[in-house]
């Protein structure tokens, strides 16, 4: 292939990298009103009274709006496709707060320092009830979270809001009870995975206005521009069309800004000033009133027979959403979906339990979703297994995975259409030295070296409802434009997206200009999350390009006076077969566009799959471990992936590597605290360690690519697949070293030497 | 309070605050490639030359610059793209939301160090965070920079 899997800088780098003006705040207009936002200091509560009137005669303040200023219609900010699965469960301003950060009163003003100043003269009292903050003890607390009549679901999802259940579920083949009890080996874990902050370096942002038709236009840092339209329209009780969403630049989402943040606070202002509003959030606000990784607790029962085929698997999960239900049940579900066909020689798989509200942080999607969490417990009873079986724990996997062409008990009736896993972890064996290194080694500094491994899946869009549409336009000169909805959020997926077109029309991707994305503007695509960008999206613009392609051959062989099977189209020139004519597509361009032909072609594609083609990954760490202070260093990350074909190699390759980076803070680093009234502890850099420089040991990244039959030119995507290893292949590495087994996220030195010395344990 | 900066080589006056930090003075005089990007000075974005010396600009007050030369990546575009187009070939800038900070510490590093070693770079490197890439992209686009460029 000329374009697909060549290793193109992306359009925007040297934009980007040298500080051009392109991200939101750059582009708001300089009299745009500063809002701030006045927080609940309570768990949970709900709000007596609020006084504003000397905030709202304080110096440079427009506008102060409370519980009683907002529409009484409840919505989600979970940016997802309609119907929203995630429970109506928000007001714009609720009476009732469920968090510390929960918002109580907006704050407009000319200036950042009039509107801080105005909202220490708001006087809010409080009638305080007891927080749940402990997520095991949600279902059926005396507080009940969302007491309010108007909360609904668009369907079932097993909301029962008077227990504090968001979601229940259960995913149920064969009788696993039975199976467990029939196999010669069974090993059982109780997991805990924290509450992973996204910590993009751009915090969530927007600003909105009036156009020139009184449409409120919002300029927004989202992966989500249609479902933040449509969010927005519900929430201000607008009709969809007074509403345009913009989508500048992106500083980096991993999930996060799938999740409407300030679009709903901007716009209110906007609508009642008329004036132009921006809201950007501080870091601490990002941190303690976004969204964060579900936090979960997973009861593994594994169950084998002597020989090491696993026959039956039980996950009970439990997920705590916080105080909003954003994501709720299909992180859930996703956490079971991506975990259970891995090994498909099961005889039952049983997947089941609740997500549930909290007095805490929203929970809200994160790169991984779900399966992140899933794979932790998995992997990390899988390696407990090999352990117990005294085998080899890549052989044990080799032995179980799911490979192409087979199905699984729990891959919904699916045959999966291509894998590699069996070379990646043959590969990764051989990249990390397992031969030699594994299990330990004793350094002569008496420290030891250990390695550890897991395997993962994800998927490539949500099946049967990610839908995406692409229009690719020949212009005057033979240019194209191809217009596009998802969201480049850094990933460089616009540039990848141009790749694809160019091979099927046969020029260079210089020549084709992306747009995206404005909602007045770009085909309808959900966005980019769920990993659907390359695979969903990609069919989608690789069908426009190819339609488009169809419909310049057939004006030329018009032109030509020849039939379009005739017509040879070299992506410049367009030559009957025996070689008698030919016309250049500059020429023909011109004609169509400008000249006597009048007929500008648009290729058109809208494109859906009913399956999710799964990536997989071999995750291997090797790690030093300080027998005698449990401190630990990773050494070494070894990646081997299987994504199908490569649509770019170097932008495959650095979305694995900070995938990588991302999981090894999740494994190590980033620890979520709160004190004993709710208030979250970790809500900065300081607090929340996010992996720096020296922080990441050596990232080693291969691939072994596959051939996705459903695929752009056979690529699945990558987006989520590679944050999950390093969390159980790095506990696996310690568990080598020491012997100690942490189930717990993040492993920390302190949890190491806790566990080497049991008698040092506090009571 | 008045205070005159050379900002880019070029000589101003301002007006400024007594607690006016200088990421937000910068950023109102249109040089919107410093960015704040946490509220306790440990991410580097904001990351500002001081008299040729990198400093965060978030924990520097404006009126402290009085008299001071202040470079941005607006006044080093040519080296700041020389370096990035080693970026883009790598693929490692990602969001690039980090990258301005990134790239001012990169040429000041090359300034002050002489050859230096991995753990060297690593180390100077240390205060400027990035999410997106895992940094091994960016390690490879500097190691390949000084070797085509070496001080």
């Amino acid at each position: 292939m000329k374009y697909v899997g060549q290793a193109l800088p992306k359009t925007d780098a040297i934009a980007i990298c040298t500080g051009k003006p392109v991200y939101t705040e750059d582009l708001a207009p300089a009299n745009a009103l500063v809002i701030k936002i006045l927080r609940s200091p309570h768990a949970f509560a709900r709000i007596k009274s609020i006084d504003t009137t000397k905030a709202r005669n304080s110096k440079g303040v427009e506008c102060i709006l409370t519980h009683k200023d907002v529409p009484k219609v409840r919505f989600t900010l979970a940016g997802q496709s309609y119907p929203e699965p995630s429970p109506y469960d928000r007001l714009i301003l609720d009476p009732i707060v469920r968090y510390v950060g929960d918002e109580v009163a907006i704050i407009a003003a000319t200036s950042e320092q009039a509107a801080n100043a105005a909202m220490k003269l708001i006087k809010v009292s409080y009638e305080v009830f007891e927080p749940v903050l402990d997520f095991e003890q949600a279902i059926d607390h005396a507080s009940v979270i969302h007491p309010e009549d108007d909360l609904f679901c668009n369907f079932d999802t097993g909301l029962a809001k008077e227990r504090n259940i968001c979601s229940s579920h259960t995913l149920a083949v064969g009788d696993v009870e039975q199976e467990l009890k029939n196999c010669d080996i069974v090993v059982e874990e109780t997991y805990y995975t924290q509450a992973q902050a996204p910590a993009m370096m751009e915090t969530f942002r927007a600003f909105t206005y009036l156009d020139h038709t009184e449409r409120l236009v919002v300029v927004t840092s989202t992966q989500v521009p249609f479902h933040i339209k449509r969010q927005v329209a519900r929430a201000l009780e607008l009709p969809a069309t007074r509403v345009r969403v913009i989508k500048p630049r992106i500083g980096g989402g991993f999930g996060g800004k799938q999740t409407g943040s300030g679009e709903v606070f901007a716009g209110l202002v906007t609508l009642k000033t008329g004036k132009p509003a921006m809201f950007i959030y501080s870091r601490t606000e990002t941190f303690s009133c976004t969204t964060s990784r579900h936090a979960m607790r997973l009861k593994v029962r594994l169950g084998a027979d002597k020989d090491g085929f696993i026959r039956a698997l039980d996950i009970e999960n439990l997920s705590d959403t916080g105080a909003y239900g954003e994501h709720g049940s299909t992180t859930f579900s996703v956490c079971g979906d991506k975990t259970l066909p891995l090994y498909n020689k099961t005889r039952a798989v049983r997947y089941h339990g609740h997500a549930v509200y909290t007095n805490k942080t929203p929970a809200g999607a994160l790169r991984g979703y779900g399966a992140t969490q899933g794979t932790f417990a998995l992997e990390s009873t899988i390696n407990k297994l090999a352990a117990r079986l005294n085998m080899d724990p890549a052989e044990l996997r080799l032995k179980n995975i799911i490979k192409e062409g087979e199905t699984a008990l729990a891959y919904h009736g699916n045959v999966l259409g291509s894998s590699t896993l069996e070379r990646c972890i043959q590969k990764g064996r051989e990249m990390i030295g397992w031969q030699d290194k594994y299990p330990r080694r004793e350094l002569p500094n008496g420290k030891i070296r250990a390695i550890g491994m897991a395997v993962t899946m994800q998927g490539s869009g949500i099946a049967g409802i990610d839908t995406s549409s692409a229009a690719i336009r020949l212009n005057e000169d033979g240019h194209y434009v191809l217009l596009i909805g998802s969201t480049d959020m850094g990933t460089g997926s616009d540039t990848m997206l141009a790749q694809v077109a160019a091979e099927v029309l046969d020029t260079p991707p210089e020549k084709i200009i992306v747009h995206a994305a404005d909602t007045d503007v770009s085909p309808y695509d959900p966005g980019s999350y769920a990993s659907s960008t390359a695979y969903v999206t990609g069919m989608a613009v690789l069908q426009a390009a190819e339609d488009l392609k169809n419909q310049i051959i057939a004006q030329g062989a018009k032109v030509l006076a020849v039939a379009p099977e005739q017509i040879e189209f070299d992506g410049q020139q367009l030559t009957a077969f025996n070689g008698s004519k030919a016309i250049s597509l500059k020429t023909l361009a011109e004609s169509l566009v400008v000249g006597t032909d009048k007929c500008q072609l648009v290729g058109n594609a809208t494109y859906g799959s009913p399956i999710s083609p799964p990536p997989f990954i071999a995750g291997f760490a090797e790690v030093e471990v300080d027998p005698e202070t449990g401190k630990f260093e990773l050494i070494d990350y070894v990646a081997v992936v299987d994504c199908g074909t490569i649509l770019n190699a170097n932008l495959v390759k650095i979305q694995v590597e900070g995938g990588i980076a991302q999981g090894i803070g999740l494994a190590m680093y980033e620890e979520v605290r709160y004190d004993e009234r709710g208030r979250l502890q970790t809500n900065n850099f300081m607090q929340y360690k996010i992996p720096c420089r020296k922080d990441v040991g050596r990232i080693t990244v291969a691939f072994e690519e596959s051939y996705e039959p459903t695929g752009p030119f056979g690529a699945k995507s990558i987006g989520e697949a590679v944050i999950n290893t390093p969390s159980p292949a790095i506990a696996h590495a310690v568990y080598n070293a020491v012997g100690v087994s942490i189930t717990r996220l993040p492993i920390t030195p302190e949890k190491v030497f806790m566990g080497m010395k049991p008698q040092a344990r506090p009571e | 309070m008045q205070i005159t900066v050379i900002i880019n080589h070029r000589q101003v006056t301002l007006d400024v605050q007594p607690n006016d930090f200088l990421v937000d003075t910068l950023r109102q005089q249109g040089l919107y490639s410093v960015r704040r990007g946490c509220d306790t000075s440990c991410c580097g974005l904001c990351t500002i030359w001081l008299n040729g010396k990198p400093t965060l600009s978030c924990a520097t007050l404006s009126f402290r610059a009085n008299g001071k030369h202040i470079t941005t990546i607006e006044g080093l575009r040519h080296e700041a793209e020389g370096f990035a187009h080693f970026m883009a070939a790598e693929g490692a800038e990602q969001c690039g939301y980090c990258s301005p900070g990134f790239i001012l510490t990169v040429l000041a590093m090359k300034r002050e160090l002489v050859n230096p070693a991995e753990a060297d770079i690593i180390h100077y490197l240390t205060g400027n965070m990035c999410r997106c890439t895992g940094y091994q992209g960016q390690l490879r686009a500097i190691k390949k920079y000084l070797g085509v460029t070496p001080v």
